[in-house]
């Protein structure tokens, strides 16, 4: 079923926002090239500023100004979802309808919203209004919008910042849970290196602007390992040599 | 990201409905004091002024009236409201249209009623066309000042979320753009009904034979001050019973999505 079969593979030589009045053009990646297994959950890190968010929109399709090229396998017909920094929610549309919206109106997989919105802790609020409930739930419901689609490349821009540390800590063991259940290809763009090692089965990290990857680590955890602090804190502490 | 252009009056609450009512009686009040003073035929009071609007009720013209202008208010408002709507979407989306017609914007919301009404007398007659020409495009500037505001602001996070999940261009007129807009027409349509119905009265007075602009005129001829007041009165109640029943109902649908 999954139409990424292959290596997706990125390929930005460069990307430069042009200057805008008084601002001087601003080059934001260079020289990138990486290769990410299907099924890889892909972290990407680096400073503040340093084109992660840009990154992902190129690889979304969403900013096509850019010398290079993505490939995704070969298939140009991938299922891609967005989870992005704001949760990105319909406010004048139901928990259950944001979800639902995703998905073409006759889709199969309409059946599998309710199922969903279970697992995800939200039943009760299925008929709320964004506006109405926590910015954790609303993280959820987008969290959800982007699971219902069964995605083949599933894109993540710190889809967990400005929430409480429990409220975060929940919503990644719910990530991995979602993503034991249904492995896709992830990549998660994140400042937190607990949660990337957490999270990750390979960290990208970044330099400062232009952008380029300057290193490339392995996660050895297992999905059982990643809900155990402990072990997540050694993994970190091997990684980055410190707690 | 949302813009409160139009705070909507959401519960209606017995207390409000209580002080508009005992409001309503103060003034009638006052005007019934005022007529006993002034012991004239050009102030009558609220009771002489009922009893002139249940006859023309019963004589059936009031009625006939009413509707005449009820189906001119809503024939140049529908065109209004498309007309500004398009209009203003445009110039919202595209800067380089905006620049440039910016300033014939400005130039017909300057221009006063009266001149457009009397110009499209003159171009094309005293025909129906014509009348309800001049009303529309009295209201067209401001319904589209208004939606260019709405298409200004429109979301482009929520643009994006919509391409990358494949919407398609139905659905997310529908589903995105549509909604972030209603507030802006409903703010349209709200301020653009109160001017519909005020500048349709001149329309009629000018050039037309029906309608309660016409029978206004017809009663300044003859100093027939009942008659004046008992159309006003009837007319201030049917648009009232419009707004209730019909605006604010829809407006508050529209809104119940907010906290």
């Amino acid at each position: 079923m999954a139409s990424l079969s292959r290596p997706l593979t990125v390929q930005i030589d460069e990307k430069v926002f042009p200057a805008v009045g008084e601002r001087p053009a601003n080059p934001v990646l260079k020289d990138i090239k990486f290769e990410v297994e299907p099924g890889s959950f892909v972290i990407i890190t680096g400073p503040s500023g340093g084109g992660k968010s840009t990154m992902l929109n190129i690889i979304a399709g969403l900013d096509k100004d850019f010398q290079g090229a993505v490939d995704f396998g070969g298939s140009d017909d991938v299922r891609l979802a967005f989870v992005f920094q704001s949760p990105r929610l319909l406010p004048w549309r139901t928990v259950y309808e944001n979800i639902a919206l995703a998905l073409p109106p006759n889709d199969p997989r309409q059946a599998n919203v309710p199922e969903l919105l279970k697992r995800v802790g939200l039943t009760e609020a299925a008929n709320a209004y964004p506006e109405m409930i926590s910015l954790g739930m609303q993280r959820r419901v987008a969290l959800a919008r982007a699971f219902v689609l069964e995605p083949d490349l599933l894109l993540m821009d710190e889809p967990f910042v400005s929430l409480d540390d429990p409220t975060a800590q929940g919503l990644r063991e719910l990530l991995v849970e979602l993503w034991s259940r249904r492995p896709t290809t992830v990549l998660f763009v994140t400042h937190d290196r607990a949660e990337s090692v957490m999270l990750g089965t390979r960290i990208l990290r970044l330099s400062a602007g232009p952008a380029t990857i300057v290193e490339d680590i392995p996660v050895r955890l297992s999905v059982a390992d990643r809900t155990d602090r402990e072990k997540v804190r050694s993994e970190q502490r091997h990684i980055f040599g410190e707690a | 990201m949302r813009q409160a252009v139009n705070a909507p009056a959401r519960g209606f609450t017995l207390g409000r409905l209580g002080w508009s009512l005992i409001s309503l009686l103060a003034l009638i009040a006052l005007w019934e004091i005022a007529a006993l003073i002034a012991q004239s035929r050009y102030l009558p009071g609220p009771v002489a002024v009922v009893e002139v609007m249940i006859r023309e009720a019963r004589a059936g013209e009031l009625w006939g009236n009413i509707a005449a202008t009820l189906t001119r208010v809503a024939f140049s408002f529908v065109v209004a409201m498309f007309i500004g709507s398009a209009i203003g979407m445009t110039l919202g989306r595209y800067p380089k249209a905006d620049r440039f017609f910016d300033a014939w914007l400005i130039f017909f919301l300057n221009l006063p009623a009266l001149v457009i009404i009397v110009l499209c007398y003159i171009w094309f007659g005293l025909t129906e066309v014509a009348a309800i020409t001049a009303v529309a495009v009295n209201k067209i500037p401001n319904v589209a000042v208004t939606m260019r505001e709405g298409a200004r602001s429109l979301s482009k996070d929520l643009n994006e979320m919509a391409h990358v999940y494949r919407f398609g261009w139905w659905k997310t007129l529908r589903h995105v753009t549509l909604p972030q807009l209603a507030p802006f027409f409903a703010a349209a349509a709200r301020s653009g009904l109160a001017l519909v119905w005020k500048i349709v009265l001149v329309v009629e007075a000018f050039g037309r034979s029906d309608g309660v602009g016409h029978q206004l005129n017809i009663a300044f001829q003859l100093f027939d001050v009942p008659m004046i007041l008992s159309y006003a009165l009837a007319f201030i109640i049917v648009v009232q019973i419009i707004e209730m029943a019909i605006l604010q109902p829809l407006i508050a649908r529209a809104n119940k999505w907010r906290r």
